[in-house]
């Protein structure tokens, strides 16, 4: 038993050296995770927002959003990589190209609830007041729905995240990269990459739960 | 199950919270005897509310004794207590995933009544809240608010409870069914002769109601405590007679109906029931600028008639 | 590129031109291979999933029950379950690799690490979403404590803690394919396999077909137990 506790710890203790031993290597896959998860989460937000945040804005397309965030859900990160890898072939757009479908749902139905669940109220003022349908959006149901549509962002972030350390399956490179050739890393490289992968995670969920928080915070009027 | 209707006495009852200058509810002492509505009424922040609370412990006394049939609320087990007394609320607070049987059957299930005792009893109350057995299998969520408030009177009523404890019931509701509820509510009461205390902002409502009517200013202090027709005549000091209002000795008319006046011999002019207050008789002989009314009974045949005159002295 | 796990199974190129070519989806394969590969793997996928989502209730209802008394652990408990959720799914079966080894365990803990956080918000959300002046008359009309949270506050809470329960189960069964990375189990193992043997679309396509497959049919049972168990919820017109 104690042999085993020991044997574990080393486990640990060797993925420790490892990091320290190869920052240059992490670094460069770190970099390539980022890269890809950056391309990716960027191309989703082009596309869903505008259209999740029109829809809401017109309370119209509930079934689109409702359903475009099942069927986002019930797509397996790895079914997608595998796809794409059959479909374009192994290289940076079969894994971009899945990562992007993924983001997409949490992205536009979390933009679509947000603008939609803005008080009607508030949105009949601003149009009594003489704003345009894109004013109204941007000055005052933007503002009230950022919350949300960070949530969702955050959401996707995760997700691409978790998805890019997969696709190095289907040559994304990254930090998974060396997660599935243990081959060549070692275990205490597989398990140095799955702890930075981990950290790089939960440092850009904690970012953006941050810009969420700073988002939502507005002034409270006195009682 | 409890029985008929209980005597209820509040004994130098107060509630004070901790770091307020002001008690909630200052040594109220009142009686409310068996088979009478007691109406509290007062501004927001007169503790109202609070005295009620009081009462079924949801709120627990700082000191003072509050008794119920001479048993102090103390001295019983909170659940045992509760289950004892109807209490209606305002927001009705329906249980939204029970249908409308279930929620009549909340507190004699909770007595572990049979199934089948509690349909029968939820068809009896229903009608005599003046809902139609049809109702029996809707959920809450499917009633208009006047449907739902009787709902939530029947409700309080299932466990047969010598004391109805009633929130502002009426309060959330527009001003024609808001009437047509109180009528049906005095109706039942004749019935039921159950002890009621019934919490009120609106004045009007707790003369209409109340055998007896608390009036409380700020600081949880009763300021009168009489019959409608007694606080409306005599109010005992300024703050009452403000809160009465400057039109008290118009209020006064709607304490009596004509069947209770000396008749004169049937004449012409607009006809108006016998049961109507003197107060909405006035009013339609002004409407209709006649001088005399022919009064109606219960079939519409014109038994006797009464004038202006009649009705102003 | 390596494989924990079984043996690899040698199911492809056995016969037909399709096959040998490597075509879009033959379906000769599927038949041949449907008894021996595919049924099984979705057998142990169901398995991983049930087990996983109702472990992941019970630790999360237990989680609930306290950050709902007391408040004070709300905070912890959310912050907990939100960290577990953000590690890559990848990267936490690699974790646990030292410490529980190449086993189904391994595999459940980081599955059902993945559904506490969707449960436990849904639950505590649901629960606290119940209105005051409901849980009032509850206890003004003399039910105890817990007769006011199991008759009442819990059904209430239920659409919320039903929807909770759909999402958390689509989002296992699509994460326990990654789990064949670790373990050959599942209908992810099938898929690893094709990647292994130069892509071989037919089993990707055919074992991808059935995760996906397999996910909205449990999401549409989830829907009609869900209706099922709260009729109150699409009774007429709203409150």
């Amino acid at each position: 038993m104690d042999a085993l506790r020991e044997a574990r710890v080393k486990t640990f203790v060797d993925a420790f050296r490892f990091i320290a031993d190869n920052p240059h290597l992490l670094l460069v896959k770190t970099a390539e995770h980022l890269e890809l998860s950056g391309a990716a989460l960027g191309i989703a937000l082009l596309l869903a927002l505008p259209v999740g945040l029109w829809l809401g804005h017109l309370h119209r397309g509930l079934f689109l959003a409702a359903s475009i965030s099942n069927v986002g859900r019930a797509l397996p990160s790895l079914v997608l990589i595998a796809f794409g890898l059959t479909i374009f072939g192994i290289g940076f757009w079969n894994n971009t190209v899945a990562l992007v479908v993924l983001a997409i749902p949490p992205v536009l139905t979390n933009a679509y609830f947000a603008v939609d669940a803005v008080d009607r109220d508030v949105v009949d003022a601003a149009r009594g007041m003489g704003m345009t349908e894109l004013q109204v959006l941007r000055r005052v149901e933007l503002p009230l729905a950022l919350p949300l549509v960070f949530a969702g962002i955050r959401i996707a972030a995760i997700f691409v995240i978790a998805t890019a350390t997969i696709a190095a399956i289907a040559g994304g490179g990254g930090l998974g990269a060396i997660i599935v050739n243990r081959a060549s890393y070692g275990d205490a490289g597989v398990l140095a990459a799955s702890l930075c992968v981990s950290a790089l995670a939960f440092l850009a969920a904690l970012i953006l739960s941050l810009v969420r928080r700073a988002a939502s915070r507005r002034p409270v009027p006195v009682p | 199950m409890p029985g008929q209707a209980a005597e209820l006495v509040f004994d130098e009852a107060t509630k004070q919270y901790e770091g307020r200058d002001e008690a909630a509810v200052d040594h109220l002492s009142l009686t409310v005897r068996a088979g009478e509505i007691c109406v509290l009424v007062g501004p927001s922040g007169g503790g109202k509310t609070t005295a009620l609370r009081l009462v079924n412990r949801l709120i627990p006394l700082t000191s003072g004794d509050i008794r119920i049939d001479g048993t102090s609320i103390l001295d019983q087990d909170v659940v045992r207590l509760r289950r004892g007394i109807g209490y209606v609320i305002q927001q009705v607070g329906l249980f939204p995933h029970m249908t409308v049987e279930a929620n009549i059957g909340t507190v004699p299930r909770l007595y572990g009544r049979p199934r089948a005792w509690i349909r029968t009893r939820s068809a009896e109350l229903l009608e005599l809240v003046g809902l139609d057995s049809s109702y029996a299998k809707r959920y809450p969520a499917q009633l208009s608010g006047g449907e739902r408030q009787r709902v939530g009177l029947a409700r309080a009523l299932a466990g047969n409870p010598p004391l109805m404890l009633m929130d502002e019931p009426f309060g959330a509701i527009d001003p024609i069914v808001r009437a047509r509820l109180q009528d049906a509510f005095l109706a039942l009461q004749k019935e039921v002769r159950k002890t009621v205390v019934f919490v009120t902002h609106d004045i009007d409502e707790a003369i209409k109601v109340g055998d007896r009517i608390a009036i409380f200013r700020r600081g949880g202090r009763l300021a009168q405590y009489d019959t409608p027709q007694a606080i409306l005549e005599r109010p005992a000091d300024e703050f009452v007679a403000e809160f009465v209002g400057a039109d008290r000795a118009l209020k006064a008319l709607a304490l009596h109906t004509l069947a209770e006046l000396d008749l004169g011999a049937p004449a012409g002019g607009p006809p108006c029931p016998r049961t109507s207050t003197v107060r909405d008789a006035l009013a339609l002989m002004l409407q209709m600028d006649a001088q005399k009314l022919a009064v109606t009974d219960e079939r519409g045949v014109v038994v006797g008639s009464v004038t202006r005159e009649q009705l102003l002295s | 590129m390596t494989l924990a796990g079984g043996p690899v199974i040698p199911n492809f190129g056995s016969g037909s031109s399709c096959e040998v070519t490597n075509g879009w989806f033959c379906t000769d394969w599927v038949r041949q291979h449907w008894s021996d590969t595919l049924q099984p793997a979705l057998v142990q996928h169901i398995e991983l999933t049930v087990i996983a989502v109702a472990a992941g209730l019970a630790i999360a209802f237990a989680l609930a029950l306290a950050g709902f008394r007391y408040r004070l652990l709300d905070p912890p408990i959310g912050f907990v379950s939100d960290f577990l959720y953000t590690i890559p799914s990848l990267a936490l079966f690699q974790i646990l690799l030292p410490v529980t080894g190449i086993s189904v365990l391994t595999v459940e803990i980081a599955l059902v690490s993945y559904t506490l956080l969707i449960l436990y918000r849904n639950m505590i959300e649901g629960l606290r979403a119940v209105p005051a002046e409901i849980v009032d008359v509850a206890r003004g009309s003399g039910f105890t404590r817990i007769q006011t949270f199991t008759r009442v506050e819990l059904p209430l809470a239920l659409p919320t803690i039903l929807a909770g329960l759909r999402i958390a189960t689509v989002s296992t069964v699509s994460i326990a394919t990654v789990a064949s990375f670790v373990v050959a189990k599942g209908l992810g193992a099938p898929i690893f396999t094709a990647l292994e043997q130069d892509v071989f679309k037919t089993e990707i396509f055919a074992a991808g077909g059935m995760v996906v497959a397999l996910a909205l049919v449990a999401d549409g049972l989830l829907v009609l137990l869900q209706r099922a168990l709260t009729p109150w919820t699409r009774s007429g017109r709203p409150a």
